[in-house]
């Protein structure tokens, strides 16, 4: 695929380019700018509802810690470091892959774009391995309340990745078939933020454990 | 009608699948949740008539019970458990199926993109997924009847521990499963759709339609929307922890020490508590989800057919906006016989009660919008009147429940059935009565028929409070909801006349719902053709043909220069003012 992602160099897009900023853009609703600012409304809309679900999981964590005396907590195996950092590392070059792409630098896009969804990849691979560790380690879901619940907040945090990596790879699809260029270039910065967001949930969630295991 | 009826620039899909079936156009998608809501509200009703059906007749055997559910009704004979899984059905239906579904996917996708003058909704690809999930949960609900067991018995509400045991009876194995999974589906559906909807309210607004110009129909919607996407997903939350004690052994509303069916259960820790406040914190904006929709189409009616601008307009939307906040602070007032501290009680009950001020101010103004105006009798108005009534009616009973020290008497009574039926079930359904009756021209070109329509509302209007007032004394008699008969209670054997009188009114309204389905098909195919603006109404769904062309607008972005209530006009020509005229 990197071959192929390579290919769009210097087939710059017709369309002018658009706002610098996140959710920039304007213009009338049926224009680009118009389909660019309802893009980014849906996405903070849908961050909104995915605020929603998860404050309504860490509830039930808080609670449920709080209610009885049963609760063990789950120690974190040292892997989870390093997922942590893959996470970061592939919102780093996600990015850096977007800034390029807003420049018109488009070998670099494709580069830093496979690089981040690779990592993307790469997290989801090493929160499964920490959840093999766990089992080894006889920590299930049916163990204790702890482990439950980590094993659903990594979950419900992994499925909602994993909607991210398949937006990722759309928009790899997109720079194979020369569809993305400064002017063109919504989905990815789309999918940019909400990468982003998941990055900081992800760490929020780590505290969460790390602080109240 | 001075403006030209619109041409499509852009061609609706030729193939009937594309166009019909998978089509993303709003305007299907809307017909298409219409069509589910009114078979799911044909399905609840019926089940409703079964249930009243066996409470004043315990012993009947009836042959179509045996024919349906061969296992719960062995001989003809309805069990309790059979009862109570038709309650838990009838429930679920009607909340997620019908009130949820066609005043704000069904009325809200038809009508909003064309009352801003958008040509679709912002993401129609995921308009369509809404709709097909939504098809999915209803196919995943009932088939809870049909696999072994039959449908839960827990009611639309769940309460663990009986829906977190599979063992606890007939019901609570695959058919709560299927519930769940059907609960989770809406859940994912009813979000997209909120995406979609406050999106294209921000986003797709034509030039010159500013909030304040909105018809309230759209702040209805809009409202609406914001509050399904803060609570849809706290009780996917809570649906899917219900699935993993179920069936991975987790214990998270599951307590200690239970014992069912002689057998001691491994769960320990969970508190069923979780689930009810998870549950409510949902639950009552839901009630929201509803009315509110309502809200804004009957302040939209009582302007038309008063010739009036609608009285407060700001007002109106503030009250709105004040109802959806209040909605997500006041939920622990489902949970006062919970053993919840009297302290909470109080300050839930004390926000409860201060929903009565942004109510009274939306009852104020529909009222002064009515006052002096030139009031036009038709079809929608009675209705749109009908919701403002049953909305009072229903809402004062609510004060009584709201206070924890008269709910703990009434929170397991009829009494409390009678009120929400009256306030979330029929002033929703009258709401969805007036749109039906208001926008039917515009949907399908062609008007119902009006005398048929009036009779429908008065015998309707006359039906439903021949149901729920007696029901409410019945509940202040003291008569337990949730039961499947009362033999066994010598106390409550002077209430059967009361129930028999219940259901003989029950038995009139649906009937008269006859009236309805044959208007409705009947003027769809034979009805008199429609003009493009019969009502003389002001908003943009009017200047377009009825039914409205493909791409809505023909191609022509249309502009707004006027708000969405310019009803008798000094000074000018015609007694309104379109919002696109100059």
């Amino acid at each position: 695929m990197a071959a192929s992602l390579t290919t769009g160099i210097g087939k710059g897009g017709g369309v002018p380019p658009i706002g610098s900023g996140w959710g920039g853009g304007g213009g009338g609703p049926h224009g680009h700018g118009g389909s660019r600012r309802a893009s980014f409304t849906g996405l903070w809309v849908l961050l909104a509802a995915i605020i929603m679900f998860f404050a309504a999981l860490v509830s039930v964590y808080v609670v449920r810690r709080g209610i009885s005396d049963d609760w063990v907590a789950t120690p974190l195996p040292s892997l989870i470091w390093w997922s942590t950092g893959i996470l970061l590392a592939s919102s780093a070059a996600l990015e850096i892959a977007r800034r390029a792409l807003r420049n018109g630098r488009r070998v670099q896009f494709n580069g830093w774009w496979l690089a981040g969804t690779t990592l993307g990849l790469g997290f989801l691979a090493a929160q499964y391995m920490t959840w093999q560790v766990l089992w080894e380690s006889g920590y299930y879901m049916a163990s204790n309340p702890s482990s439950a619940m980590f094993y659903v907040l990594t979950a419900a945090h992994g499925v909602h990745l994993l909607g991210g990596i398949i937006a990722l790879l759309y928009v790899a699809l997109q720079a194979v078939r020369l569809r993305l260029g400064p002017g063109k270039r919504t989905i990815a910065d789309v999918s940019t933020a909400y990468w982003h967001f998941m990055d900081g949930l992800w760490v929020f969630l780590l505290v969460l454990f790390l602080v109240r295991g | 009608m001075s403006e030209p009826a619109a041409v499509p620039v852009h061609h609706a899909p030729r193939g009937f699948v594309r166009r019909y079936i998978f089509s993303t156009d709003h305007k299907v998608i809307g017909l298409q949740y219409f069509f589910l809501a009114l078979f799911s509200v044909l399905v609840g009703m019926l089940l409703s008539l079964a249930m009243r059906y066996h409470l004043t007749n315990p012993d009947a055997k009836v042959r179509l019970f045996e024919m349906l559910w061969p296992d719960g009704a062995a001989g003809g004979l309805m069990t309790p458990e059979l009862y109570l899984s038709l309650m838990t059905i009838h429930g679920t239906i009607m909340v997620f199926f019908v009130l949820t579904t066609a005043p704000q996917s069904g009325f809200g996708n038809y009508f909003l993109p064309l009352q801003i003058g958008a040509e679709d909704m912002a993401f129609p690809v995921l308009n369509m997924l809404s709709f097909w999930t939504t098809f999915l949960a209803l196919v995943v609900l009932l088939a809870a009847f049909f696999v072994e067991g039959g449908a839960p018995l827990g009611g639309w509400t769940a309460y663990p521990p009986l829906s977190a045991i599979p063992a606890a009876g007939p019901g609570q194995g695959m058919g709560m499963t299927l519930w769940i999974a059907s609960v989770g589906l809406f859940c994912v559906a009813s979000l997209m759709g909120a995406i979609n909807f406050i999106t294209t309210i921000i986003d797709l607004r034509c030039t010159g339609m500013t909030l304040a110009r909105m018809p309230l129909t759209v702040w209805g919607w809009f409202v609406t929307a914001i509050i399904s996407l803060l609570a849809f997903g706290v009780l996917l939350a809570a649906a899917v922890l219900l699935l993993l004690d179920r069936g991975a052994g987790t214990s998270f509303y599951v307590p200690g020490g239970l014992i069912v069916n002689d057998r001691l259960l491994d769960h320990k820790g969970g508190s069923p508590l979780l689930w009810q406040h998870l549950f409510w914190f949902f639950g009552h904006p839901e009630v929201y989800i509803a009315i509110l929709p309502g809200m804004g189409l009957v302040s939209q009616v009582l302007s038309v057919f008063a010739r009036k601008p609608v009285f407060g307009y700001k007002a109106m939307v503030t009250a709105m906006l004040a109802i959806a906040v209040l909605g997500f602070v006041v939920w622990g007032h489902h949970m006062f016989v919970s053993g919840m501290s009297p302290y909470s009680a109080i300050a839930f009950s004390v926000l409860t009660m201060t929903i009565g001020v942004p109510s009274a101010i939306k009852t104020f103004n529909w009222i002064g919008t009515l006052w002096g105006g030139s009031i036009r009798f038709e079809t929608p108005l009675l209705f749109a009147a009908g919701f403002v009534s049953l909305f009072v009616a229903g809402g004062i009973s609510g004060i009584f429940l709201g206070q924890p020290t008269l709910d703990l008497y009434l929170h397991d009574t009829y009494f409390v059935v009678a009120h929400f039926h009256m306030i979330m079930g029929v002033a929703a359904i009258f709401g969805i009565f007036a749109a039906t009756y208001y926008w039917f021209p515009k949907m399908f070109g062609r008007s119902m028929h009006s005398a048929l329509g009036k009779a429908h509302f008065y015998l309707t209007f006359i039906g439903v409070y021949l149901i729920f007032v007696p029901m409410h004394s019945v509940g202040l008699a003291g008569n337990p909801r949730r039961y499947p008969d009362f033999k066994e209670f010598e106390f409550l054997a002077e209430l059967g006349g009361a129930h028999t009188f219940i259901s003989l009114a029950a038995y009139f309204t649906a009937a008269v719902q006859l009236l309805f389905l044959a208007n409705l098909f009947w003027s769809m195919w034979k009805g008199r053709p429609a003009a493009a603006n019969p009502w003389e109404a002001t908003t943009l769904e009017w200047t377009v043909a009825s039914p409205p062309p493909h791409d809505n607008f023909g191609g022509v972005t249309p502009q707004v220069h006027q708000g969405a209530y310019e009803y008798s006009v000094p000074g000018r020509s015609r007694d309104y003012v379109m919002q696109s005229e100059p």
